[in-house]
């Protein structure tokens, strides 16, 4: 997303004031939510919809409503924060609610891809700014003095030679019969006088959270409501033949069990299953011990990802089937090269893991459904919905729920449409929670993949030839969701020879985007084989990483069609549109003094530092890991830096902090663990003992280092992720010799 | 069959199969959400609540084996224990959450460690809170949390 986007998000700010029921004033705006909001050519109904509010009553105290759902990323805090200091309110007089979905009021409400914060910089703020100036112009003409005298601070308006106060509560009625002022003409604050910007501000949920009250998805409770489990076939999309449905519903505590036909087409909408209703999750969640169901697999049984793996190694000599790049002539680079480097990566698929298992509840009365629903992008699951019950959109009604935990999983809705449906069959509001195995088994996965590289250095150890055959999952040049490689994957852009391609396997699993999608893995093949290409030169790989960014920069092509899936799908690899290098050898260089690289070769036996960096979601990170091995290859990582460029202005620096430790702990967990397999169509994994995830004892230490650069700032749920995963593995090869070529790093690839 | 079960100073009943996990007797019988479901295998640590103040994973306490044993969950912690409220107050100043979802396990976790060692090492809080997983990765916060509340570090 450029940036013009952002700014056009700007212009198309709306703000309308009017009473409040009740008494005080209530504001209401609209701004686009998402890229694929801000850039639509044709602007539609949703642009001049107002999709946020802020009420201040006569007593002064401040509702805003936060319309983005809340999964981690701390979205709830930061956008009140950005209202509030404009306005100039204090922070402990707000009380913050989260709104129902409703496109036609709030519209579109996604939290994924980082969008939210380049999005709402400005619009945000310019609101709260035209707040605080309608206050001050009611004080004014309440005290017939020119506005000029009036300059308002925490909920007042100070008349400045008399010394007078007005309470924002008590102008609120005045206030909000002025005509809103132009919000291209306010005037918003100087950061030096930032009283919430840049503050260390805790997350408005903690008091709620740390004493246990019903927030999540799984924590609903509707008035005669059932719990369901729904078992699908452990081969995507498979159908039910056969099901001894009646031997389930005589059992104890089953209350309903049905087979639902659903479809096999679309995996992230209704798949084929039984239900089982009943009164206590578990009781229903044991009965399907007891389930006999015989499944169609539908020819996809004897995929596994052993066969996946064999097939790309034979594709991988062969030429690309879809060319992604091709600039100049790397063959012959290569053939002058002074030497040339051979090298095959390959990634598994990873699951999202949520640590709250998919659930959703819904209510079919009367012909209209109610829902509450755990969604990162809960529009779509209206929709969804909707369209498979075969009911108006507008007898939907989705009410949002804290999330426990996003990554990107919950832009899928298939729980939600699940949900609705066992509710209208059984007439009764439902509550549907999958188990651990269920959420194991039928995540949209992150795509695996694989890279063959080629790569040339000249006499002084530059590096002037690339060539990279990806082979990926999906159909000619369709990829499943997230399985897709930009053009921009750096160093493309920086070297003049360089060529792309890839051929695609069909995959029969569901994929979708995961916290930093592609770039998650991007990250790791690229920077990992420009190690390589560092130590074939003889070269330090920071210094030989400065002077590829120093070269001139050759033009992108016109960009590929965005590519499918789900919004915070494909955000613009390393190098992609936006790119600034100066950015890039900023960070390289600050993560190089606090990590003391220049050192590293002091460090005893066994133990060593690595180093990478990565542009993605308009956020600029270089991390260096330190990390050793023992005899029984056993990794131990001390300590992370992370030194990130993210715009000028930390709005809020606990949550930034916070983000960034909980991406790095996330990258080196994936790195050491994360591993989905697939044998005889099916999900191999099932719970944490066989999908871990890194606990507190392997956790390690972060230090982490904003570069404040003058420049918009942009989000921080996913760009700090992908470097730490080459980071690991530059530092392993510095400490073994060893180079890790396919994850997750395992201890018999470092003891061989 | 029906059980008593004294949970956060309160009798309370629930007629339920004698395996019932506390987990669902707590959630489903009793309403009583605090204690999470992660993983159902005592894998994660997210249901964890105190037996006579002993952290257990409640997924894997069969409703039979409480017995008169007091069970404590987070929404009780604060009535009964000093070093859960100062845990309760550390993870709001150290601002630990991120989705929070495993929060109420950590804390409940951590309580048992401060009632056993209030002074805890790095080793202490390591060998106690690995059966906890944070999925948001909030690990340096919660160890920085714990500090706090222990009077060896400030927020
Ligand atoms: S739900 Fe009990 S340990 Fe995970
Ligand atoms: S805060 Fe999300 S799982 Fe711990």
């Amino acid at each position: 997303m450029a940036f013009d986007h952002i700014e056009e998000a700007s212009r198309r700010t709306f703000l309308k004031v009017s009473a409040a029921a009740g008494g005080g004033m209530l504001m209401t705006f609209s701004v686009p939510m998402t890229a694929e909001a801000a850039t639509a050519a044709d602007s539609g109904p949703n642009d001049l919809t107002l999709n946020a509010y802020v009420k201040i009553a006569p007593s002064g105290k401040i509702t805003i409503m936060a319309k983005n759902p809340e999964c981690g990323q701390g979205i709830k805090t930061m956008l009140p924060m950005l209202i509030a200091e404009e306005l100039d309110v204090d922070w402990a007089d707000i009380n913050i609610q989260q709104s129902p979905v409703d496109a036609t009021k709030y519209g579109s409400q996604v939290a994924g891809g980082s969008f939210a914060t380049p999005t709402h910089w400005v619009p945000i703020r310019q609101v709260g700014a035209a707040g605080k100036q309608m206050f001050v112009t009611a004080a004014a003409q309440t005290w017939s003095c020119p506005e000029g005298e009036c300059r308002a601070t925490l909920s007042k308006v100070e008349h400045m030679p008399t010394g007078r106060k007005l309470d924002y509560g008590k102008l609120a009625a005045k206030a909000c019969s002025l005509p809103p002022p132009d919000l291209k003409t306010v005037v918003l604050k100087d950061a030096k006088d930032y009283r919430i910007i840049g503050k260390w501000t805790t997350g408005v949920d903690n008091q709620k959270l740390v004493t246990g009250q019903k927030l999540f998805g799984i924590d609903v409770v509707v008035p005669g409501m059932k719990y369901a489990v729904y078992e699908k076939c452990a081969v995507f999309g498979g159908k039910v033949k056969s099901a001894n449905v009646d031997d389930i519903k005589k059992l104890k505590g089953v209350t309903d069990c049905f087979v639902v036909e659903g479809q096999s087409t679309d995996l992230m909408g209704l798949a084929p299953g039984v239900a089982i209703v009943g009164d206590n999750w578990w009781v229903i969640n044991k009965a399907r011990e007891n389930l006999k169901i015989e499944w169609d697999e539908i020819g996809k049984g004897d995929q596994s990802s052993e066969k996946f793996a064999a097939t790309a190694k034979t594709l991988a000599p062969k030429t690309p089937a879809n060319s992604i790049r091709k600039d100049g002539d790397s063959a012959a680079a290569l053939k002058g090269a002074a030497k040339t480097v051979e090298a095959y990566y390959s990634y598994p698929f990873l699951s999202h893991a949520n640590l709250e298992p998919q659930n959703c509840t819904a209510h079919f009365k009367d012909g209209k459904m109610e829902m509450w629903a755990p969604s990162q992008n809960p529009q779509p699951g209206k929709t969804l919905v909707a369209k498979t019950l075969g009911m108006p959109e507008a007898d939907v009604t989705v009410h949002l729920t804290r999330m426990g935990g996003g990554f990107g999983r919950r832009l899928m809705n298939e729980y939600m449409v699940e949900a609705a449906w066992i509710s209208r069959v059984v007439k009764a509001p439902v509550k549907l929670v999958w188990n651990r195995a269920d959420d194991m088994a039928h995540d949209p996965y992150r795509p695996g993949g694989f890279h063959a590289f080629k790569g040339g250095v000249d006499a002084k150890g530059n590096l002037v030839a690339l060539e990279d055959h990806f082979i990926s999952y999906g159909e000619g040049d369709k990829y499943l969701s997230a399985a897709n490689m930009t053009n921009g994957e750096f160093p493309a852009r920086f070297v003049k020879d360089l060529t792309f391609g890839s051929t695609n396997m069909p995959g029969g699993m569901p994929t979708g985007p995961m916290r930093a999608p592609t770039s998650n893995a991007m990250s790791f093949v690229f920077q990992s084989f420009l190690d390589e290409m560092a130590h074939a030169g003889g070269r330090d790989p920071l210094e030989f990483r400065l002077e590829i960014l120093n070269r001139p920069m050759i033009p992108n092509p016109p960009p590929p069609a965005r590519p499918g899936g789900a919004p915070g799908g494909g955000g613009p690899g390393f190098g992609g549109p936006g790119f600034v290098p100066e950015r890039m050898i900023g960070v390289l260089q600050l993560v190089a003094e606090k990590s003391d690289w220049k050192n590293r070769d002091k460090l005893p036996k066994g133990r060593g530092k690595g180093i990478a960096s990565y542009f993605s979601h308009q956020g600029y990170f270089a991390e260096v890991v330190d990390a050793s091995v023992d005899k029984e290859g056993q990794i131990t990582v001390h300590k992370v830096w992370v030194v990130g460029d993210v715009g000028g202005q930390i709005i809020n620096p606990s949550g930034a902090e916070n983000q960034v430790q909980g991406s790095a702990i996330d990258g080196i967990s994936q790195a050491l663990y994360g591993e989905i397999t697939f044998d005889k169509g099916r999900t191999v994994q099932s719970n944490f003992h066989d999908y871990p995830l890194l606990r507190m004892n392997e956790a390690p230490e972060t230090e982490v280092h904003f570069l404040l650069s003058k420049n918009s700032p942009t989000g921080l749920g996913e760009p700090a992720l992908p470097p730490v995963i080459p980071a690991l593995c530059n530092a392993i090869f510095q400490a073994t010799g060893k180079r890790i070529r396919s994850l997750p790093i395992k201890p018999e690839m470092l003891t061989a | 069959m029906a059980f008593k079960i004294k949970v956060n100073g309160k009798t309370r009943t629930a007629d339920v199969d004698p395996d019932m996990p506390l987990l669902w007797v707590l959630r489903d019988e009793l309403d009583v959400k605090g204690p999470k479901f992660g993983c159902g295998a005592g894998l994660c640590g997210a249901c964890t609540v105190h037996l006579d103040g002993k952290a257990v994973r409640s997924c894997q306490t069969p409703i039979s084996a409480v017995g008169a044993k007091s069970v404590t969950t987070i929404e009780g912690l604060a009535a009964v224990s000093p070093a859960g409220r100062k845990l309760q107050a550390a993870w709001i100043a150290v601002d630990v959450p991120q989705c929070g979802y495993c929060q109420a396990g950590q804390i409940m976790q951590a309580a048992d460690l401060l009632a056993a060692k209030p002074k805890p090492t790095d080793a202490d809080i390591n060998s106690a809170m690995k059966g906890n997983i944070c999925r948001c990765a909030t690990y340096t916060r919660i160890r920085h949390a714990i500090k706090v509340a222990a009077g060896l570090a400030t927020a």
